[in-house]
């Protein structure tokens, strides 16, 4: 079976977001980046599925500038066996990643294609949806448990309320949520290994795909600041203020 | 200028995100017709027609859309929502999870979790764990749209519109339900709650939770959790507050042995009143929080609960 998983580049969950002093975007200049921890989610989960003999090849194909190569070796590196990079500007459209990612999707015609369910950056949480819909395929998103069965996946997702478990017949999108699985580092040698394998780079225009514009980003801004409060010095107190003061209790 | 709301209900209730939704739509503006696409869901209808603000609703009444599994509920959508402005849906893991597919049959973008409407085209979000509020503008004919519950106030229920059943069932069987295994609680619902107690890591294990619950039983309260304490296996996932947990907004939210990491942060920073219980006064919860209490939660909870 092969696979293929879709990494993005993002900010590094833990490095700080500023606003451009003039609105019209986050500043992203000198920002530590990293594959999206979803996507690093996606990327263990087709390794074990490979390790679990599942899996014959695992594609990691990953959407933007040059610099997403970066990433995509991160895959690379955790396991995956070639890259495909499909050259955009910075931070393409949702379903212009999807409509790309479908075209690789009919040329590869891999059985699973595992995303994240989320990135970090646009929180969007809709890009494998959308390749689902447009390849016509089922899809399970949200996953924490996936099994793969006779030409079927069984997952367990994510849901509001609880645990969902579903059947979906293969080929299928999968998204990932943080119980599926905790991601490996990817030891040095490997790191060293991901170097010598294959990285393809591919334009919209190869793939016969032209990019449209659906939304635009009239401006950029702080979220309302939180002033810090008191410190308070015992129970009886934070008691006391909850009554009175603020009188929510 | 018409709007489609797809309703989010469990066959014999709405859910109330529903109700948020409704009122980002009125704050739209136009005339707005509520999809309750379900099986055996004539009481979830009933309670749509309900709904203030909503002149029509559509049901749809077949076993294809009993769990609303989103490659049968996507393909409805579109075939409905074609002549509509705005397709609306609720920011749940439901809406969430076929909205995207509804968008991209129809060759438009979804906007996502919406917090606010600037204008008929125009919508405030957060991006960036809500460390940074993106204005987004739709060139699309159709706006597709997911929102943010917290974000918009309930709509009220005191509405009388006509039901009209809609014959347009199409099982894809691609997909199959399974089952479900659901949290059963008493407290209210954590996106509905009034009052949050939360438990981070420093709540050690999940047997230590039963002194949340108990303050939470005396507050009326709903028990969340941060992510640690999921993943450690303290509490289930559903209880997840966070950029990608659940989103809440309480009066009063109450972080016991949670840091404040700005995941969790995303999640509940729009509280009323914040109060944070930690015994490290450097937690960056501090800095979110109205009132905070530096010390060992172990002291702080059975008090609280005796003295509440
Ligand atoms: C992609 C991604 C998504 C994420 N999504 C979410 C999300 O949706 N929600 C979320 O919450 N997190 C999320 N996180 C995780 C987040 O980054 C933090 O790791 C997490 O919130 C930390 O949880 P915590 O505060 O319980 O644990 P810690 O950071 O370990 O904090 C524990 C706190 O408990 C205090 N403490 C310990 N013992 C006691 C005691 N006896 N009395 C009083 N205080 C005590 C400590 O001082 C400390 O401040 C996400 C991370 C990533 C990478
Ligand atoms: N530019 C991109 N390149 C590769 N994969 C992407 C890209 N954008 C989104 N994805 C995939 O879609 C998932 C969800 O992203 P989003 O819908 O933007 O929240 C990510 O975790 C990735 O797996």
């Amino acid at each position: 079976m092969k696979i293929l998983v879709a990494v993005k580049r993002v900010i590094d969950y833990n490095a700080k977001v500023r606003v451009k002093t003039d609105n019209t975007d986050v500043d992203l200049s000198n920002t530590k980046m990293a594959i999206n921890p979803f996507c690093e989610i996606a990327v263990e989960e087709a390794v074990r599925l490979k390790e679990a003999g599942t899996a014959s090849e695992i594609i990691a194909v990953s959407v933007g500038p040059k610099a997403c190569q970066e990433q995509i070796r991160a895959a690379l590196a955790l396991g995956a066996d070639r890259g495909i990079q499909i050259e955009t500007e910075d931070s393409p459209e949702s379903l212009n990643v999807a409509k790309l990612l479908a075209k690789i999707v009919e040329a590869e015609q891999p059985e699973l294609i595992i995303m994240g369910k989320q990135a970090i950056d646009s929180d969007n949480n809709q890009t494998g949806q959308m390749l689902a819909a447009l390849s016509g395929m089922p899809q399970a998103t949200f996953a924490s448990e996936v099994s793969i069965e006779d030409g079927k996946a069984q997952v367990t997702r994510e849901v509001d309320g609880g645990l969902q478990t579903v059947a979906i017949n293969l080929p299928a999108v999968v998204t990932t949520d943080l119980r599926l699985n905790e991601p490996r580092y990817a030891a040095l040698p490997n790191i060293m290994k991901a170097k010598r394998k294959p990285l393809d780079v591919k334009t919209p225009a190869d793939l016969g795909v032209e990019l449209k514009q659906h939304t635009q980003l009239l401006k950029v801004t702080e979220p309302a600041e939180r002033s810090a409060g008191i410190l308070v010095s015992s129970v009886d107190e934070l008691i006391e203020k909850l009554k009175n003061e603020a009188k929510v209790i | 200028m018409a709007i489609l709301v797809i309703a989010e209900h469990d066959n014999t209730a709405l859910k109330g995100a529903t109700l948020n939704t409704i009122t980002a739509a009125q704050q739209i503006g136009g005339d707005i017709h509520l999809l309750v696409a379900g099986f055996n869901c004539q009481p979830a209808a009933d309670a749509a027609a309900k709904v203030a603000g909503v002149s029509k609703v559509l049901q749809v009444d077949n076993a294809a859309y009993e769990h609303q599994l989103a490659e049968n509920l996507a393909k409805l959508v579109l075939e409905l929502g074609r002549d509509y402005s705005h397709i609306l849906a609720p920011a749940t893991t439901t809406g969430k999870n076929f909205m995207p597919r509804v968008a991209a049959l129809l060759d438009v973008a979804q906007i996502s979790d919406i917090t606010a409407v600037e204008a008929a085209d125009s919508f405030q979000r957060p991006i960036y764990a809500g460390n940074a509020i993106a204005t987004v503008k739709s060139l699309d004919a159709i706006k597709v749209i997911t929102v943010r519950g917290t974000a918009f106030e309930a709509a009220e229920q005191n509405g009388s519109a006509d039901i009209s059943s809609v014959d347009a069932a199409e099982d894809l069987a691609i997909s199959q339900f399974i089952s479900e295994e659901m949290a059963k609680s008493d407290r209210p619902e954590l996106t509905a709650a009034k009052v949050i107690i939360s438990g981070g890591r420093g709540m050690g294990n999940g047997e230590n939770f039963a002194m949340l619950e108990q303050v939470a039983d005396k507050l009326g309260a709903a028990v969340g959790a941060s992510r640690a304490a999921v993943d450690a296996g303290f509490v289930p996932n559903d209880m997840q507050v966070g950029q990608t947990g659940k989103i809440v907004a309480p009066e009063l939210y109450i972080a016991v042995g949670i840091s404040g990491a700005i995941q969790h942060l995303a999640g509940m920073k729009d509280s009323k009143v914040i109060v944070a219980i930690n015994k490290d006064e450097e937690a960056p919860i501090f800095s979110v929080a109205d009132y905070g209490l530096v010390a060992d939660l172990f002291d702080v909870m059975p008090e609280l609960q005796q003295k509440l």
